[in-house]
């Protein structure tokens, strides 16, 4: 980088003047990697997005845990008092609660309608479990429950939890390889115009090479050009997306749907790397293309 | 200076120059004559070290070209000024600027060099022009903008391509004649042209030699001016 960067970026080197400030992909690059960082910025939200969602299904609701008592009658009220002493002096539970009625129709409320009597629906007994923080033995509070309680079920929600975790996974991959092709486009992109600018520049080159201009030199003129469209392409991009993402509707306008797509906290820093290495990746593709073109072209 | 020895190119299988053997000393005048496609401008070519031979030798200032590194090609065109037919300028760039261009090309200090850049625009008499682009000059003022870019550097030979090609009479004796002036200060000149006239004109104001090449040959045309 002619050995100090800001001179890099702010030019005025004899060598920044020997290409002349136009070419038929001038535009391109800078449009694109606006493109690709409005995309890159998106993509990075939605993965620090279902990073927060993974983490929420993988540590909020591992430390929960529900208790079903299906039984009728003296039976249940038995079994679920059983229950209750067995979950509340098994170290590593926090809290039991039974869930009240008013809970239960709340959460039934959806698909019954009000105006439902609770007593008329066979429902089984639950309890809300609240564990700790250092986590539970599983083995020995089943076999537990199974001798005090025997129509008691514990339910850890790893059963509906698991794939929920698996599909989060899968989508943080998706949008990382999401991330890594859209950094692969930019570097072709830019690669492109570099040969572009290369090859219409090809008189300039050759009477440079007569006057004696090392490759170095050719080539720099035509790497901070690109650098710094990437770069300021790459820059425009985030902050449009950005300001998408400023404006994006809120989590009581979405009633909670996708509330989760947003930045949050120092998650707004994040953006701010894109045209830096959208800046670096183009110095590198560019400088490596156009020594690779100089050479060929003895 | 330059010592060609057996030296061959070829385009492909067609042989252009087949066992050249010639010694330019320093501080020579030489015309370089023969039929349009005989080889001159891929001999200047190779002079100018823009092409390398196929076969022999060719020595550029005591040194083997084929034995130099790329870094050591780019510092011996430093020391050969070139002037084309079709001069190749920087066309965004002005007068005043193309002429400084090698200086900008070999990192040197162009305020250090204002003086000397100055000298050479009065020397090829384009003072007043020295803010104009190279699409604004005539084909004169092109071949003398060519050649003060050519000397800027101070080289030690000047290599120049049918300079007067496409310039009138009066025009090439005034560009013949800044070449004589370089020859004089110790420059070696070598000149490809087929203007017979042009070669007659020099007779009296500078020695110089007349190279013929001829079926991939060069040889001494016999005259000495």
């Amino acid at each position: 980088m002619s050995g100090n960067p800001l001179a890099f970026i702010l030019g005025g080197s004899p060598s920044d003047q020997i290409v002349p400030p136009k070419g038929n992909a001038a535009w391109l690059t800078g449009t694109a990697s606006g493109a690709m960082a409005f995309i890159a910025v998106f993509a990075l939200t939605l993965s620090l997005a279902v990073g927060r969602m993974a983490d929420f299904w993988s540590l909020d609701l591992a430390r929960s845990a529900t208790v079903q008592i299906v039984a009728e009658g003296e039976a249940l009220d038995l079994q679920t008092s059983a229950a209750l002493e067995v979950l509340r002096t098994t170290p590593g539970i926090k809290s039991a609660e039974i869930i009240a009625d008013t809970a239960q129709i709340a959460l039934l409320e959806p698909w019954l309608g009000s105006g439902f009597s609770i007593d008329t629906l066979p429902l089984p007994r639950l309890i809300d479990v609240r564990i700790a923080e250092e986590g539970v033995d599983l083995e020995s509070i089943l076999l537990r429950l199974k001798a005090e309680a025997p129509d008691a079920s514990f339910n850890d929600h790893s059963f509906w939890r698991a794939p929920i975790l698996e599909a989060a996974q899968r989508l943080r991959l998706m949008v990382a390889v999401s991330l890594a092709l859209t950094a692969v486009i930019a570097v072709i992109i830019v690669v492109l115009s570099a040969n572009n600018a290369l090859a219409s520049n090809q008189g300039i080159i050759r009477t440079l090479r007569l006057l004696g201009a090392t490759d170095a030199y050719i080539a720099r003129a035509f790497v901070r050009r690109i650098t710094l469209r990437a770069t300021f392409g790459a820059g425009a991009g985030m902050v449009l997306a950005m300001m998408a993402l400023i404006f994006f509707p809120s989590p009581a306008q979405t009633s909670g749907l996708l509330s989760g797509l947003t930045l949050s906290g120092l998650d707004w820093a994040y953006p701010l790397l894109v045209p830096l290495l959208a800046g670096l990746s183009a110095f590198i593709a560019s400088r490596m293309a156009a020594h690779y073109h100089l050479r060929r072209v003895t | 200076m330059i010592s060609l020895n057996n030296t061959g190119f070829s385009y492909g299988s067609r042989a252009i120059l087949e066992n050249v053997t010639q010694e330019l000393a320093a501080g020579s005048f030489h015309f370089l004559t023969g039929p349009s496609g005989a080889g001159k401008t891929t001999l200047l070519k190779m002079c100018y070290l823009s092409l390398m031979p196929d076969s022999g030798s060719l020595r550029i200032f005591g040194q083997e070209v084929s034995e130099l590194s790329r870094e050591q090609i780019t510092q011996m065109r430093r020391r050969v000024g070139v002037v084309h037919q079709d001069c190749q300028f920087l066309n965004h760039l002005t007068v005043r600027q193309n002429i400084a261009l090698p200086l900008l090309v070999a990192g040197r200090n162009i305020e250090a060099n204002m003086e000397n850049l100055e000298d050479l625009l009065a020397w090829v008499d384009m003072a007043d022009r020295a803010d104009a682009l190279p699409e604004e000059l005539s084909g004169g003022e092109r071949q003398r903008l060519a050649l003060a870019r050519a000397v800027i550097m101070d080289p030690e030979m000047i290599v120049a391509d049918e300079p007067t090609g496409n310039v009138d009479w009066e025009m090439g004796q005034r560009l013949l004649t800044l070449l004589v002036e370089l020859n004089k200060m110790g420059k070696t000149i070598l000149l490809a042209t087929h203007d017979l006239n042009l070669i007659r004109s020099i007779k009296g104001r500078v020695p110089a030699s007349v190279l013929r090449l001829k079926d991939g040959n060069l040889s001494l045309a016999g005259a000495r001016l």
